[in-house]
């Protein structure tokens, strides 16, 4: 395949960026997005040019390291999974592809395509797990879970924390991710004592780091790569609405 | 001259640990705010690591080369995770675990670091579960279980095929919650690039920032690496890209002995090599052969017809179908650990029996199961594996047979660890992959995330506490010391030499050269004449790269050239001291096969006489020939046999 590349190049986080043109020749359609752009770097290191920056890891669609945003689409065209484990089989001989970074003001670009996610850590680090310490916990099965929670918990924890739905979103909202972990520990016995303070510092952390709300066009999980459910947003927003209304209630 | 202790403790084996605990030093809680550990790496075992001793009341400083610490190479084990809790009333216990893992491992694993292993496995589950990890439950609510490789009893712990990252998500919210505590302080996107060393002792570090290229010096009272495995020597493996053994490397030259650097792990179900720009290796997890089926053509003749397109697997009958793993091994059947089966993989397609386009694979088939159990029972079991192979292959493996064919997985060696996980330099130790302490030759499968939690969660945090019980009155270093002075600079002149050698080739063609003579030398079959043959090609390369490689853009960005030139460098001496451990053990064992040393049935055939030992390399200076030596290993526990899965 024969391919036209529109790229996002910016220096670094201060530098106006610009959309650069590249071509490149002879693509395998069985190769990876990520080797296509392989490619290309060694092209332009061997012709004195500067490679791109993408952020990539694992390369099997688990780590939520790769983030790239191409026609328009975060993860590209296919559905259900993220552009590592994509192949140049979705595209069509001859085309332009045209390769954004996310785009939200709480991932800042680092270089070219990538951008910094220490947002979402920070939202983790306001709730979004159980305040247990190591060695003190009683036997696993001493409490039985319903298999559909904890598949339901499953579902929720299947998060890679890509940021794809922050990306897709108009608002540019974390809602997708956050309540994916809130939901998670909500429908767990284990999490259920933590829920309503986990849910109102979490929710509270993601207005604080700059993302927006949510208004419901359900971009976000058109575009997850790991098919998170909406359904976690209503179960959030339920949690988040008992712990206010029990705050209130108190006073 | 290095000095081998293993410090197992005396007693009975299943006293041991309970020995070492009740008669360890501690540290009072007002001075463990006093000192300080670094933590390098933020997978299973460092994440673990750095979690627990701030819960305990350390400082804790904690480096990963991620933006978060969440996208360690933990997140993408598959499978499982092993523990010896017998819910399925099958038989299972903590001695029995102990026996598959140092028996799986081919009796070159130390019996006190095993049984421990197995005796804390245990409580990783029930942490774990008391952290919000989804394991998979049964329809009364209670915890399932699978049987993975190399054992007779059903004792994987699961969540989906996303295991890794379920436990990795547990520790990481445990390390949020240490943050947000003020305990951990989180360094990410830095590279360690060298040990600091104040008299003899392990005392800081120096990185890179991979945002801004600035060099920064840490210091602490001791060091600890959990920075994983070195398998991308190989270059295609199922590692993640930046997965590297540089740490481990910078360590062994300060004086941190390295232990049997050619046990790597050949893991035999992987999605096969389909062309020159391949970056990577995808592994399918090894829970499918609890219910695939591994088969070639019986027919040469019908391998050929495959090969060439002319044929599909689902035309060659039943009695055409040579499922060689049951056939050579009944009681273990496609479930042999996963040296026995990578091998017999080779072996089928090395005499022409292999399928796809190139002759390198063999089939993984899921007809049997899908009319046994239904197309939905095996969705739910694999579904997403089914999905990721489909769209990586272009197949469906619900009505065609998948296509695998081994490749490089793990590296059971590492640096050596004494049973505190303390390296040969005091204050500096070694947890999770990058220590070599528990699985001898070769690794069971769903054992890596066992050690990992077992490591950071419930041994560090008691053998620090011994090491820096006498270190209470040690202040806190300043970075400003010479040491750290030295170390900056000789880091600062490795960048610069580089970066100016503004050559002709490429880093990754460089790194693609040295691993297919890795994979073709010091891979899956190794014999004398080929390791000797490696290791001078690779000295060939290292002179050349350092004539030659070209690397692009500034020190003070980000430059991910300049971050795998650095690693490449250091494969390119870590892979010679692979093929001379390799040339050096005289035998066959685990995941180590010398075409010289095989039994008439084509097994592994040990030599017990004269290598029941860890082989332990010391580093003596550049383009000096490292030192060997040699510690001991003794089975009182465990009768030595050889290994039979028939």
């Amino acid at each position: 395949m024969n391919l036209t590349l529109k790229i996002w190049r910016q220096e670094n986080p201060q530098a106006k960026g610009r959309f650069e043109k590249y071509d490149v020749k002879d693509i395998s359609s069985d190769a990876s997005f990520l080797e296509m752009l392989d490619i290309l770097n060694e092209q332009l290191i061997h012709e004195g040019g500067d490679p791109v920056a993408f952020d990539h890891d694992c390369r099997e669609g688990i780590c939520g390291a790769c983030s790239l945003y191409i026609n328009g689409r975060p993860h590209g065209p296919d559905t259900g999974i993220t552009v590592c484990q994509m192949h140049m089989r979705n595209f069509r001989d001859g085309s332009t592809i045209t390769i954004e970074p996310w785009r939200a003001k709480a991932f800042p670009v680092i270089k070219d395509l990538m951008v910094d996610r220490f947002a979402f850590d920070k939202i983790i680090q306001a709730g979004g797990y159980i305040s247990v310490n190591a060695g003190s916990a009683p036997d696993a099965n001493v409490i039985p879970i319903p298999k559909e929670n904890a598949e339901t918990a499953m579902d929720a924890a299947a998060c890679i924390g890509c940021g794809a739905c922050v990306a897709a979103c108009k608002n540019a909202s974390a809602m997708l991710f956050v309540s994916a972990r809130v939901s998670q520990f909500a429908v767990l016995p284990q999490g259920k004592i933590e829920a309503a303070k986990r849910a109102k510092s979490m929710v509270a952390a993601m207005d604080e780091m700059g993302f927006g709300n949510c208004t419901n066009t359900y971009a976000c999980e058109a575009e997850c790569p790991k098919n998170i459910s909406v359904s976690h947003i209503a179960r959030m927003n339920r949690e988040f609405f008992i712990a206010k209304v029990t705050d209130s209630a108190k006073k | 001259m290095i000095k081998l202790d293993s410090k197992v403790p005396e007693g009975p084996i299943a006293d041991k640990w309970n020995n070492y605990k009740s008669s360890q030093d501690l540290v009072n809680p007002a001075n463990k705010r006093k000192l300080d550990i670094i933590i390098v790496g933020t997978g299973l075992a460092g994440a673990a690591a750095a979690a627990s001793l701030g819960e305990m009341g350390f400082k804790v400083k904690i480096f990963g080369i991620h933006d978060s610490p969440r996208r360690a190479h933990s997140i993408a084990a598959q499978g499982g995770i092993n523990a010896a809790k017998n819910y399925p009333n099958d038989g299972d216990s903590i001695y029995r675990l102990f026996y598959d893992t140092v028996k799986g491992g081919d009796y070159r694993a130390r019996e006190g670091n095993v049984y421990r292993l197995a005796e804390v496995s245990n409580n990783i589950i029930d942490q774990c579960v008391a952290r919000g990890v989804p394991f998979a439950r049964d329809y009364g609510g209670l915890l399932a279980n699978r049987s993975f490789g190399g054992a007779l009893v059903s004792r994987t712990f699961y969540a989906r095929g996303q295991t890794g990252q379920q436990l990795l998500l547990g520790a990481y919210g445990a390390l949020m919650k240490e943050i947000s505590r003020g305990s951990v302080e989180m360094y990410p996107r830095r590279e360690m690039l060298d040990l600091v060393m104040i008299d003899g002792r392990a005392r800081g570090i120096i990185t890179r920032h991979l945002n801004t290229g600035e060099i920064e010096r840490h210091s602490a009272h001791a060091v600890v690496m959990a920075t994983g495995g070195y398998g991308n020597v190989f270059f295609l493996s199922t590692y993640a890209m930046n997965s590297n053994g540089s740490s481990a490397w910078q360590c062994y030259k300060k004086g941190a002995a390295f232990a049997n650097p050619c046990f790597t792990q050949i893991h035999p179900t992987c999605i096969p090599v389909h062309g020159d720009y391949q970056s990577k290796l995808t592994l399918m997890s090894e829970s499918l052969r609890n219910d695939g089926r591994i088969w070639v053509p019986k027919k040469k003749e019908d391998a050929q017809k495959i090969q060439k397109g002319e044929l599909r697997p689902t035309e060659i009958p039943e009695e055409d179908r040579d499922y060689y793993l049951e056939r050579r091994y009944p009681a273990f059947g496609n479930l042999v650990p996963r040296d026995v089966a990578s091998r017999a993989a080779k072996e089928r397609c090395d005499a022409g029996y292999g399928v796809g386009s190139t002759g390198l694979a063999v089939y993984l088939d899921f007809e049997e199961a899908i009319q046994r159990l239904g197309k939905n029972t095996i969705e739910a079991r694999y579904g997403n594996l089914f999905q990721m192979y489909e769209k990586i292959v272009d197949d469906n493996p619900y009505e065609t047979p998948m296509m695998i064919y081994p490749a490089v997985h793990y590296t059971m060696g590492g640096t050596w660890v004494d049973y505190e996980l303390q390296t040969t330099i005091p204050g500096l130790f070694s947890a999770g992959e990058a220590n070599f302490s528990d699985h001898g030759a070769n690794r069971l499968g769903a054992s890596a995330l066992m050690q990992g939690l077992s490591d950071g969660y419930f041994v560090l945090p008691y053998t620090i506490q011994n090491y820096l019980a006498d270190q209470i009155n040690v202040p806190r270093f300043k970075t400003d010391l010479p040491e750290f002075e030295k170390s900056e600079k000789e880091v600062r002149e490795r960048i610069n030499t580089l970066l100016n050698i503004k050559g002709n080739k490429t880093v990754d063609t460089f790194h693609k050269e040295l691993g297919k003579i890795m994979w073709e030398y010091v891979g899956m079959e190794r014999n004398a004449e080929g390791l000797k043959k490696a290791i001078e090609e690779i000295k060939t390369i290292r002179e050349d790269f350092w004539k030659d490689v070209k690397i692009p853009g500034e020190p003070f960005n980000v430059n991910p050239e300049l971050e795998k030139a650095l690693r490449v460098s250091d494969y390119l001496e870590m892979g010679e001291l692979m093929a001379l451990d390799a040339l050096e053990r005289k035998e066959s064992c685990g995941g180590h096969f010398r075409e010289e040393y095989q039994t008439d049935e084509g097994e592994a055939l040990r030599n017990d006489e004269d290598f029941t030992f860890v082989s332990v390399w010391e580093f003596k200076g550049k383009d000096k020939k490292p030192e060997l030596h040699k510690e001991p290993l003794s089975f009182e526990f465990i009768e030595v046999k050889q290994r039979s899965y028939k």
